[in-house]
Parts: C-alpha cells; structure tokens; sequence
C-alpha cells in the first residue's frame, strides 16, 4: 500500500485549476517568486526521505511575512493545498509536496531578528539554520541545545515543525522544551502569537499543541528560542562490550547512580564497523556494542561524574573503557557516531533509517527482534541508539536496484516500528510521522483516538488545506492497512499482528 | 509500592462522564480540591478523582513514573523519594490534599521551574476521558515521541476544560547530590541585575527568589560546582525551608490580606512599579504581587513588559486569567468545542466562552 496520496483512502482534494492559480499569484503577489515549469518545480519533489516524490503543482519562495499572509488567504479563498517546507531535510516526508497543492519554501526566511543575551533568547525567522542560531549567540557563551544531525542544514521551523530531537535529549529536551514563543499564520492568514517573552502565556497551551504538528496546524513565521549557557567542559568516555545486553544494562546503571549524561549513545557492531571504516575514529571493531557517555558541566563535577561512570561501566562489564585524552580525541570519538549513516550508507546501495522508541529496559528484547526479523528478511540492520532516551535508529541496508527489495525494507521497518509499539514504545521519537509512518499511526493510534487527532485539527483548519494527508491517518486507510496485514498474515511473527 | 488505598475507578469515572453527557449536566473536575482559589466559579456536578489512584508502575532507571490523577502528591513524592528521584517542576502540595491530576490540569510549577522545566515539560503522556465519552491514551512512558499531536502537553494547564485527566506519565530525575541556599543583602533592582548576569553563565543556580530583603538563591549540583559557586557568590547560608514556604506560599509575604497576583514577566525585566507589595521568584520570571490595584492597570503594566498576570485570590476578578486577544481566543473556542462538544468539563473556569 503505497504512502503517496491516494484519494480513494486519504480522502478527496480539491480540484486545483493550475493556469487560474498562477495567474491569480501573479496578479495578487507580483514580486514574489513562483516556479511552476517542470524542470523547476522538479528540485522540490521531495525532501530527506528521497524514495517518495511528488511534483508540487507549484512552488512559491516569498521573502516577506507579508507575501505568505497574502498567500494563505487567497489559497483560503480558492481552497488550495498547501504544504509548507523548511530546508528540506526531514526523514519522514513531512514535506512531500502534493500534485494538487502548492509547496511553500519557508527558506529565504534567514535573518536572526534578536539576541539578548539577558534574557537569553534568540528570535529568528523560521528558515535560519539550527547550528546558525548557536554559531550567532556563541560570542556571549550561550548556544541552542536541539542538535538534530542534520544541524548543519535544517531549518528551525521545520524543527518546530517536527519538534526536533538530537543527541542531547535526556539532558536538555526537545525542541519543545527550548521555545518562547512561536509566531503563526493561521490557514485564513491570521496572525497568532503562541507563547510569549515570559515563561508561559495564559490559555491552553497552543505552544506545546503546534511543536511537531507538522504544518498540519499553522505556518510559522517566527520562532523565539531558548538559549543556555554552555557547559564549561564537556567529556567522553567509550565503552566496549562483549554483548549488546551487557551494553543495554550498563545504560540503566548510569542512571541508577543518578547521573544524567548529556549525551548517551550506543552502536552495534555492524554499525561500529562502518563508522571506524569511514571515520577512523578510534573504535574497537571487535566490540559487539559500544557506549558512548558525554558528561558535561563545570569542570568539578565533570570530574567527578567521569570517575563514577566509569566505575560504573566498569562494573557493567565493559570490557574496555576510555576517556576521551583531549578534544581533538572527543571530537572524533563524537565524529564515528555523528557520521553513522553515511557510513553506514557506504556497506550498501541504498539504507533506511527508522526511528522508534522503546523504554529502555526493552532493549535487549528488541534488538533480538530486530535480528530475527533482519535473517526473516534477509536484509542486513545497523543499529544506532541514543540509549539515554530510548530512541532506536535502526539503519535497514538494501538495493532499490534490485527488484522488491524498497518495498521489502519498507515492510521489515514497519515490522520493526510495530515491535516499538509492542514493547510500549512509539513508531517516532524525532523524525515525525510526514507520509512515511502514516501507516503505522494505525498500529499506535485506535480510531477513537485517532478522531480525536482530527478534531484537533478540525479547530484549526476544518477544510483540512494545511499539508493534506500527513501525520494522521484517515480511518479509511487504517481500515484498508489493517485488512492488509491479515491478508499478509503469512509474514513471520504472528503475535506482531494483533492490533 | 502499592499503597491501601490505590484503585482503579475508570468505570465509575467514564460512567459519570457518560451521565453527564447523555443529561447535558456539566461537570467540576476536582481532585483535592487545593486550587479552587484558582479560575471562574464552575456550576456545575462534582466529579471527584480521588477514588481514581495508585501509582501504576515506576521504573527509576527508565526516569518515568505513571499514576492515576488522584494520587495525592504527598504519596508520588514520597515513592520518588525512596528512590533518589523527583519531580523537577517542584509542584505546591497544599497542605497534602494536593493530586497528580490537579497538578497537571492547573500546570503551577515551583521555584525550580526556569531552570528544570515547567509541569508540561514533564508529562510524557496521558489517558484521558474525553467529551465524546471515550477514554483514551496519548503520548506514552518514552522520552521522545512525536507521534500524532501532542495532546499530552496540552492537558498541562488546561484546568480539566478539555477532558478528565485519569493517568499521566512523568518524567522524572534524580535529586542533585549537594543543595544548598544562600541569603544575600541586596536591594531588589540588583537582585534582578546579578540573577540577569549569572543567567548567562554555568553556575548551578535551582532557584532564585527576593524577598523585598535580600535575594535568595539555591544552588544545585555536584560537591565541586555547589562549592565553587558558594565561595563565588558569598552570602550567608539559608535554611532550605524558604522554598518550600514559598511553594506551599507560606511565607509572610502571601499573609498580606490584599489579593494575590501572579506576574509572569520575562526573566530580565527590571523592578516593576505597582501599587503593594512585591516578590520575585523564578529568578526574575514569576513576580508575586499584593496589592488593591484595579486589574487593567496590573495587566496594562505586565503586558507593556511581554507579560500576563493572573488573579490567585478567588472572586477578586471575574476574569482571573489574562484575556486572550481576539484570535487566540476563537481557536480556543474552536479548539473547545471540538473536543468537547457539549461543554461538559470545567465550563467557564478559565475564560467564560471556553
């Protein structure tokens, strides 16, 4: 059952007259850019999830907040579609355009409006870089914690957008725990302020609804972040393990001690290989799991942490443990793991990357699942991990080339996310649902709860114009997803089915 | 732990919803009833949570407990405790009638809240007898998740207008190893200044409050940043008792019989002129105000900051919580009537129309 926008399950949209359209952006927003021949419109067919693509009807860059506001209200006017998109770099298909909707590039959007040091907050406009933000305040010592890897790129409305994760997590939050504020058009073009300059703002909390709607909800047009301090010191310890439980239960220990690392991540061999393969980083390609344990703060308790980790991994059973010598040796203990996928990505044709979360005692549990499943379906897994907070990123190798192996892939990944689901997890700790989950939502959500998702968004956007067809299933297609998996029954684990 | 009292009362629960809904009689969630002084007066049937609790399962290497809305904080606390771990957003118990339940629904955060996170920041996910009379689970017992809206977050200051809250999952920490609170003489405007200086730098600040007499300050962590800190900043050691009389409001201060305002201001506005008496918590975010002021110029001269004021003397105001601009205030109704469609839960508490 194909992700792309299927009407017959998604649900009608309505018939956009291309031709009326453009003449009437180009009658009522002469300055602003549209794009609308083939060969331009084909750059925008899709964003970080590249398998999945669908040319935009048109595509529209304004530069000015005002441009959008006209936008929405015409669109509003003439029941268009429209999907906003940020950088681009989202790995659920958040931003997959629709061929009957028009696709809103939020990324001339890059000016950093305020920083106060004082307050410490940043206000920028929504298509500013993630690491830009941490780059334009580092002269005061502060920085913006959300670190998704791809920071280099990403946008900071699409990481509202998404509620953006990264390596920090179990430390610093979600994106949703470092906002002010966030400042919205709402689908008739209405300007709306959520949040506020103070800690919070009176009314329901709209701030923490819009964090990861997935432009289902609003189009942000500014964004007020939170900014912290940097720590004063930041060390790494590496741990080999002779087993991946072994590494699984040194995680809880950590925190059974009562120390929260700022980072904690965890790879399995396959992925141990790849990394020191590419990188060089230093990682004994023996180990059947690693750790990695950033401690961070003033430099005492640093110190101090690092003395008891270890203690601790040591009695763990970790077969190895080193602290990081110096940055240069941090930084490239930290490089393997940043540069995982690619590595990854250098073993095999093509890999998908999946996002579950799992609590983490499940652990071990879960990877003896995910290798059952990989042999069952005979595709290699790497296992990547931010084993602070439970989020998996199983990397699934595979060859688009060869016949049936896509959707072969994208099958053993749903089987996976449904295992996350089983063991009390979710089938998305940061990507997001886009297009590509759609399906499992129905595995998570049962249709009451789902309905209740389209309430939510019926209070914003009745006419459902805002990114049709993302982040919630219709019941239709859950129904449709459902009579399919029992008529695939004969796929391997059985007790997998029964939701 | 499972305590004497611990038990599940969803059918009793979704069956007074269900009454409620079929005979169109609205209904005043409550659980210790601790916060009425908080919102507009509910007419309305009392449902009552308290029969509804128990903590359902704690895991403290996962940093998540889940328990049901009437668990009385006192018991969460308490089980937390025993294992090293707390709630970072330092809720008020009031006097011990305080539940898990009307914490979320009201979402008032201790003095720890700029630096740990506010209630919202906590709840990882929740299940919820709505307006259709369903009950249903969002979110989860996972650090992250972005599946479908967040629906769990929301609830955190709702005040029960969208649904009864039964079980929430919170995220949970370990306490620090050192605490310590110091007093430092200063006036008021140079509280504000250092707190805005210190903000900027790693000093391992957990609360920061002036008193009208001097500032305030704990500081939280490891032994060496704790001791670091305490010789930098000098003062004179603190008894720990002053946050928890400033959470319960319990300090002198919150005597005062004029009614009681909360400010919630950005941390580095400066010393706000008004009418009464004034204290500062939150580091500079959250100003406490005694005063006989009319509420336009209370909330004239918060909003003319970036921030909002809300009445917490019941009855003083007919619309204790900031009004919403136009907009805003429609997508709440909208919001509202979507997920409860009959206008059963807590209708008027916040805002008449919502």
């Amino acid at each position: 059952m194909s992700i792309l926008y299927d009407e017959r399950v998604d649900g009608p949209l309505p018939n956009v007259d291309k031709p009326a359209l453009l003449a009437a952006l180009r009658e009522q927003l002469p300055d602003m850019e549209v794009l609308h021949t083939v060969e331009d419109l084909k750059p925008y067919e899709c964003d970080g999830l590249s398998a999945y693509t669908t040319t935009p009807m048109l595509v529209v860059l304004p530069e000015r907040i005002e441009q959008v506001e006209q936008l929405l209200k015409l669109c509003y006017q003439r029941n268009v579609p429209v999907v906003a998109r940020g950088a681009g770099t989202g790995l659920s298909g958040g931003a997959l355009p629709l061929a009957q909707g028009i696709l809103l590039v939020m990324a001339r959007f890059k000016h950093i409006l305020e920083v106060n040091p004082e307050g410490r907050f940043a206000r920028v406009q929504p298509g500013v870089r993630n690491l830009a933000i941490s780059q334009a305040v580092a002269p005061y010592d502060l920085y913006y914690a959300p670190d998704p890897s791809s920071q280099i790129a990403c946008s900071i409305g699409g990481n509202v957008a998404e509620n953006a994760g990264g390596v920090h997590c179990l430390k610093y939050g979600l994106t949703v725990h470092n906002l002010l504020k966030v400042e919205i058009l709402t689908v008739e073009g209405e300007r709306m302020t959520l949040g506020s300059d103070a800690l919070d703002s009176p009314g329901f909390d709209l701030l923490a609804l819009f964090t990861g709607s997935e432009g289902m909800l609003g189009i942000i047009t500014e964004v007020t972040v939170k900014l912290l301090p940097k720590p004063q010191v930041a060390k790494v310890l590496l741990a080999s393990f002779d087993s991946v439980e072994k590494a699984g239960r040194a995680v809880g220990e950590i925190i059974a001690a009562g120390i929260i690392p700022g980072g904690l991540e965890m790879m399995d061999n396959l992925a141990i290989r790849a990394a020191e393969d590419f990188i060089h980083a230093g990682y004994p390609v023996e180990a059947e799991a690693i750790l990695l344990c950033e401690l961070d703060g003033v430099e005492a308790d640093v110190h101090d942490e690092c003395v008891r980790v270890e203690a601790v991994l040591t009695q763990a059973g970790a077969t190895e443990v080193r602290l990081a010598r110096d940055e240069a040796e941090r930084i490239r203990f930290w490089a393997g793991r940043k540069n995982a996928f690619p590595a990854v990505g250098r073993l095999s044709p093509d890999y998908y990357c999946m996002d579950g979360t799992i609590p983490r005692r499940e652990l071990p549990g879960v990877l003896k699942g995910i290798s059952d499943l990989s042999e069952e379906f005979g595709l290699r897994v790497a296992n990547v991990f931010h084993a602070g907070d439970g989020n998996m990123h199983p990397l699934i190798l595979f060859d688009a080339n060869q016949p049936g192996e896509l959707e072969r892939a994208e099958t053993l990944g749903g089987k996976i996310l449904e295992l996350c689901v089983k063991v009390g997890g979710s089938i998305t700790g940061e990507h997001g649902v886009g297009r590509e989950k759609i399906n499992q939502m129905c595995s998570q959500f049962n249709s009451d709860e789902l309905t209740l998702f389209h309430a939510v968004k019926a209070a914003f956007d009745p006419r459902g114009l805002l990114n049709p067809g993302k982040n919630i299933p219709t019941l239709h297609r859950c129904a449709e997803f459902g009579s399919m998996h029992v008529h695939h029954g004969k796929l391997p684990f059985p007790e997998l089915e029964r939701f | 732990m499972v305590m004497r009292h611990d038990a599940d009362a969803t059918t009793a629960l979704l069956e007074q919803v269900n009454h409620g809904l079929n005979s169109s009689t609205a209904l005043r969630i409550q659980g210790g009833n601790s916060k009425a002084f908080l919102g507009r007066k509910v007419d309305g049937e009392v449902l009552d949570t308290r029969a509804h609790r128990g903590i359902v399962s704690y895991d403290p290497t996962e940093l998540v407990i889940t328990a049901r809305a009437g668990t009385p904080l006192v018991e969460l606390e308490a089980a937390l405790d025993e294992a090293g771990q707390m709630l970072t957003c330092e809720p008020a118990q009031f006097g011990g009638a305080a539940t898990l339940g009307g914490m979320v629904a009201a979402g008032l955060s201790g003095p720890r809240r700029p630096w740990s996170g506010a209630v919202r920041d906590l709840v990882l996910g929740a299940r919820l007898i709505t307006g259709m009379g369903k009950h249903l689970r969002f979110g989860g017992e996972v650090m992250k998740n972005v599946a479908g809206y967040d629906l769990s977050r929301l609830l955190a200051g709702s005040f029960g207008c969208l649904g009864v809250i039964t079980e929430v999952s919170l995220k949970v920490l370990p306490k620090p190893r050192q605490c310590l609170s110091l007093r430092l003489e200063m006036d008021a405007a140079l509280a504000l200044q250092k707190l805005a200086e210190w903000g900027q730098q790693p000093i391992p600040l957990s609360a920061a409050s002036h008193d009208g007499r001097a500032l305030h300050l704990r500081l939280e962590g490891g032994e060496g940043s704790v001791a670091a800190a305490r010789e930098r900043l000098g003062g004179e050691l603190l008894d720990s008792a002053y946050w928890a009389g400033l959470r319960e409001q319990r300090l002198s201060f919150f005597a005062d019989p004029r009614p009681l305002w909360r400010l919630s201001v950005p941390s580095s506005t400066g010393v706000l002129t008004l009418p009464g008496e004034q204290l500062i918590d939150w580091g500079g975010a959250q100003r406490w105000l005694k005063s006989d002021a009319d509420a336009a110029l209370i909330r004239q001269t918060v909003a003319a900051v970036g921030g909002h004021a809300t009445c917490f003397t019941a009855g003083h105001c007919d619309s204790p919580f900031q009004p919403l601009a136009a907009p805003l205030l429609r997508y709440h109704r909208q919001l509202k009537t979507q997920l409860d469609p009959q206008g059963i839960f807590n209708p008027g508490r916040m805002y008449a129309e919502v």
